[in-house]
């Protein structure tokens, strides 16, 4: 006797259930013939041209709003206050004096991002498993992680700075605090929402607590750690630039860098550092989505995320 | 498709003997905090080579018999007593961890139990083997039908080579023709190990069709109506269902239904 029957049908069956969303999305034209698919080509190609089209019209769209009002609305000598994007671009970006101030600003608030998202997913992770696992440390650990995320961070900046001066550590600090949240968040919800049937199989077969945590919680609140890892990389470029905006003292990141620009007028020079903070936090935050990715997408379907 | 017979060599020699007991319950009864009585008077007794099929409408409390066999929930009263040393338990739902493939889903259990890489490891792939995954094993859940999710499912508690297999509508949510395929090849694997199952569902077909003995559940609160037991041979093929045999039988089974419904 067998007890092994393999069955064609069966899977015949899981090949249409794999196939990927991405797939069936799939132009079905390329195999199909005849004049209806043509027709339906044609068709998706136009499609496909006012889809790539609409965001650049957009764009120029709102380029030509802002060359109006530089030279429309403001008077000659109030340009500054809006420069025209091209003189952005020659009188900032291809400045080096200005470059020289910029890029080194750039790079201390890369290293402040970076510490503080490093110590606030250390932090946070801490405090996120030890309230996942005891119902009291999380009651009494979860009003802070709430409070953290009401307070306004900007009312303790000043007595951060009264604490720890006005260098690395107090910019770092700010960085933690704005970032934190989300990751504690984040976390906590991810382990707290494993399936209780998956919890059951692991209560039947005795499963420490450990265990319990390393091969079912952990892993299976990966993709609402990452979510949370992403949302706090925007954070910590914000938290980076408001303590050194700020404190205003020490070698200059991009925040003291934009209050130095807006101080002299120098509307290029403050737009260019605008548009570059704003690309840092763009690649932080895209660097944790590629992370996620990487790590959970596998077999975890991003998609099923808003944002 | 017919592949070799594989080895049952696996893990650890059967410890039990055919007909050793391994579940019993007397007068089981579960109350719960609400006042809810969801059992009351079960009594009931699953051998080695015993397959127990327990069927009844939705809510009876079919559940709470495997969830207290288990120790998962315990009895409020009476007594429930478990001699097996390993007890294998599917859910109605497969409960693959997504992230980790079929192989690594398969030797969960084993590494839960603190059994070694390379007993782990046989036991996966006999377990594999068994259910008929075989070059399925770096699959993710996601990429599986329910039906060989399933499958999956029954070789991760095959690794455990249990003595007491509790079933909870594990096919309940297939189509009937996989749903009867899995059907054989649980009779099948039950030959095969020999273990005592006792298998939940409120098909009246599945029922009769894999058991030894069938009992008829009533609900509110949960007792056994009606006991049969099934005079069919351990070998059993799909012909069987269309016997006059098999329908007298379903036919008595539906009606004890029935009646302990109304």
């Amino acid at each position: 006797m067998t007890a092994t029957v393999h069955s064609a049908e069966e899977t015949q069956v899981t090949t249409t259930v794999d196939t990927p969303p991405s797939a069936s999305t799939a132009d079905p034209v390329l195999t199909g013939a005849g004049t209806a698919p043509l027709v339906k080509r044609r068709g998706k190609g136009r499609k496909r041209v006012t889809d790539s089209l609409l965001p650049i019209a957009v764009f120029l769209g709102l380029i030509a709003v802002w060359y109006a009002i530089t030279y429309l609305v403001l008077d000659p000598n109030r340009r500054f206050l809006m420069p025209a994007p091209h003189t952005i671009v020659t009188d900032a970006l291809f400045d080096g004096p200005t470059m020289d101030k910029i890029l080194p600003a750039l790079g201390r608030s890369i290293v402040v991002t970076f510490t503080g998202l490093a110590i606030a997913i250390v932090i946070g992770m801490v405090w996120a498993i030890a309230m996942s696992q005891s119902r009291p440390i999380e009651r009494s650990l979860f009003p802070y992680a709430v409070a953290l995320q009401c307070i306004p961070i900007l009312a303790l900046v000043p007595l951060i700075g009264f604490w720890f001066g006005y260098d690395f550590p107090s910019r770092v600090i700010v960085c933690v605090m704005i970032a934190l949240f989300p990751i504690v968040s984040n976390t906590l919800f991810g382990i707290q929402s494993v399936d209780r049937g998956m919890h059951e199989l692991f209560t039947l077969h005795n499963a420490s607590r450990t265990t319990r945590l390393l091969k079912l919680e952990l892993p299976a609140a990966m993709p609402a750690i990452f979510a949370g890892f992403r949302i706090s990389a925007g954070l910590s470029v914000v938290g980076a630039i408001v303590g050194d905006l700020f404190f205003k003292q020490g070698d200059p990141g991009l925040g003291i860098l934009l209050d130095n620009f807006r101080a002299r007028l120098q509307g290029q020079e403050l737009f260019l550092t605008i548009i570059i903070t704003a690309a840092l936090g763009f690649a932080v935050f895209g660097l944790f989505g590629w992370l996620a990715k990487v790590a959970v997408g596998r077999w975890y379907d991003q998609s099923r995320d808003a944002g | 498709m017919s592949a070799p017979a594989p080895t049952l060599s696996s893990a650890r020699p059967a410890t039990g003997q055919p007909g050793d007991l391994v579940l019993r319950f007397r007068d089981v009864a579960k109350a719960f905090p609400d006042g809810t009585v969801a059992l009351e008077g079960v009594d009931l007794d699953v051998r080695r080579g015993d397959f127990v099929t327990v069927v009844g409408p939705s809510g009876c409390g079919k559940s709470t018999l495997l969830r207290i066999a288990s120790g998962l929930s315990p009895a409020t009263a009476g007594t429930s007593q478990v001699d097996a040393e390993r007890i294998g338990y599917v859910f109605q739902d497969a409960t693959l961890l997504p992230w980790r493939s079929v192989k690594k889903n398969v030797e969960l259990l084993a590494e839960l139990h603190g059994m070694s890489k390379t007993a782990t490891n046989q036991a996966a792939m006999d377990a594999i083997e068994l259910v008929g995954l075989r070059g399925h094993e770096k699959k993710l859940p996601r990429a599986l039908s329910g039906g060989m999710k399933m499958r999956a499912s029954l070789a991760r508690s095959l690794t455990l080579d249990p003595d007491l297999f509790l079933f909870d509508e594990p096919f309940g949510a297939l189509d009937e023709i996989t749903r009867e395929r899995l059907n054989d090849e649980l009779i099948r694997l039950f030959a095969a190990k020999g273990f005592g199952a006792l298998f939940i569902t409120h098909s009246v077909s599945e029922a009769v069709y894999m058991s030894t003995k069938v009992l008829v559940m009533s609900g509110r609160p949960g007792h056994i109506v009606e006991s049969f037991d099934v005079p069919f041979g351990p070998e059993r093929t799909p012909e069987l269902r269309f016997t006059p045999e098999f329908a007298a039988l379903a036919g008595e089974v539906s009606h004890a239904l029935r009646e302990g419904h109304s």
